[in-house]
């Protein structure tokens, strides 16, 4: 089973009111983090194949292919894990 | 229009001595309401502190006027200089500051280091803030009381406690030398062409593009908050970084100015002596593609 740890570098909070979450995924595994969100979100817009637009359980997110995702209206850290150990599943 | 870092000292020391804080109101471009601030300095006020540039806005303030208003009152003028001193020539006697700090790592240097200006005769009133070795001239143990009498070391060893940052001050030297060897106006030239430039490229080819803070560049320097249209900051900076464009998104630790300017964030452009007008152009070219999203 994929662990957040395999796949995720950081994860930041937003510098702003926003509080929305950045996740940065470990440099040698981006490619696959984003191929396995991909595969499991739903894709509402994309730019260039750079800037994936995507929805996962009600939950509206940005990931780019330099490896970094922006989650929106996150509650707390706890329900970003979740989301992330579903998505990366 | 202060970064976090000349409002939160304040605060906390207000708690201790019991002073009271009055903000000046600043104007929905940027630019600090000076009829206020007039209004707010009176003879009991003790001290004046503000940016010379605004590290949102890049709007340069008239700190020798402002620092005449405060004078006059009575009061001592602290210059927060970590935006300016990078990037033009600061003179204290000019300005008439009497204290000035700028930080190393807005200007090549190392991080960790900074520096503090004061009028000598000041910092010889002033009593040391910590205590430890090179700080002192004597200390000496009184067989008859029992007690240990101390003399302080003169200004600026007075306020220097302890083993120092050497690395750091040998760094921050070293770019201090780099710099003024390139001419602090010669600086201010350059990045004052690469602002004008930017505002105009950027004004011409992006439809979204949304400007903050005052337009009138002789009253700033180079540094360009700004936005577009349907996207964060956060999304913005993040496309760009995708292109290996590095701006900064967020409140830039100055959440009031964001109040003012009634935005959730910003994200900011700035420039320096290492960059490019092509820089610039790509730059451009890459936020018409993020208007396309």
């Amino acid at each position: 089973m994929a662990t957040v740890e395999e796949y995720v570098a950081r994860i930041e909070g937003t510098c702003g009111a926003e509080k929305d979450i950045i996740v940065i995924f470990k440099y040698d595994k981006k490619d696959e983090a984003i191929a396995r969100i991909l595969k499991k979100a739903k894709l509402k817009n994309t730019l260039a194949g750079i800037i994936f637009e995507l929805a996962f359980q009600d939950i509206s997110f940005r990931v780019y292919s330099s490896g970094k995702a922006i989650f929106r209206g996150i509650k707390n850290r706890e329900t970003m894990n979740e989301i992330l150990v579903a998505l990366l599943h | 229009m202060e970064h976090h870092s000349n409002i939160v000292p304040w605060e906390l020391i207000s708690k201790i001595n019991g002073f009271t804080i009055k903000y000046a109101k600043v104007n929905e471009d940027g630019t600090l309401d000076c009829t206020d601030f007039e209004s707010k300095v009176s003879s009991k006020t003790k001290l004046v502190s503000l940016s010379h540039v605004s590290n949102v806005s890049g709007v340069i303030n008239d700190v020798k006027r402002i620092g005449k208003v405060a004078h006059e009152k009575g009061a001592l003028v602290f210059v927060d200089g970590a935006q300016s001193v990078p990037h033009m020539p600061v003179d204290v006697r000019d300005l008439d500051a009497d204290f000035l700090a700028f930080s190393g790592h807005k200007m090549l240097g190392p991080t960790g280091i900074g520096a503090l200006y004061g009028k000598k005769h000041l910092l010889e009133a002033m009593a040391p803030f910590q205590g430890g070795g090179e700080m002192i001239k004597d200390v000496i143990f009184n067989q008859k009381t029992g007690r240990v009498g101390i003399d302080w070391n003169d200004p600026p060893w007075k306020f220097e406690a302890g083993t120092p940052n050497i690395c750091g001050s040998v760094g921050l030297m070293e770019a201090i030398k780099y710099l003024e060897n390139i001419g602090m106006s010669e600086i201010l030239k350059y990045e004052k062409m690469l602002t004008e430039y930017a505002t105009k490229t950027m004004q011409n080819c992006c439809t979204k593009l949304l400007l903050y803070g005052t337009s009138d560049h002789s009253l700033k320097c180079g540094i360009m908050p700004f936005g577009i249209t349907g996207l964060s900051s956060h999304d913005v900076a993040l496309f760009l970084d995708n292109y290996g464009i590095m701006i900064r998104s967020g409140f830039h630790c100055a959440q009031p100015l964001h109040q003012i300017f009634k935005l959730q964030s910003s994200a900011r452009a700035s420039f320096y002596i290492y960059n490019t007008r092509e820089e610039i152009d790509r730059f451009t070219e890459v936020l018409k593609e993020i208007e396309q999203f």
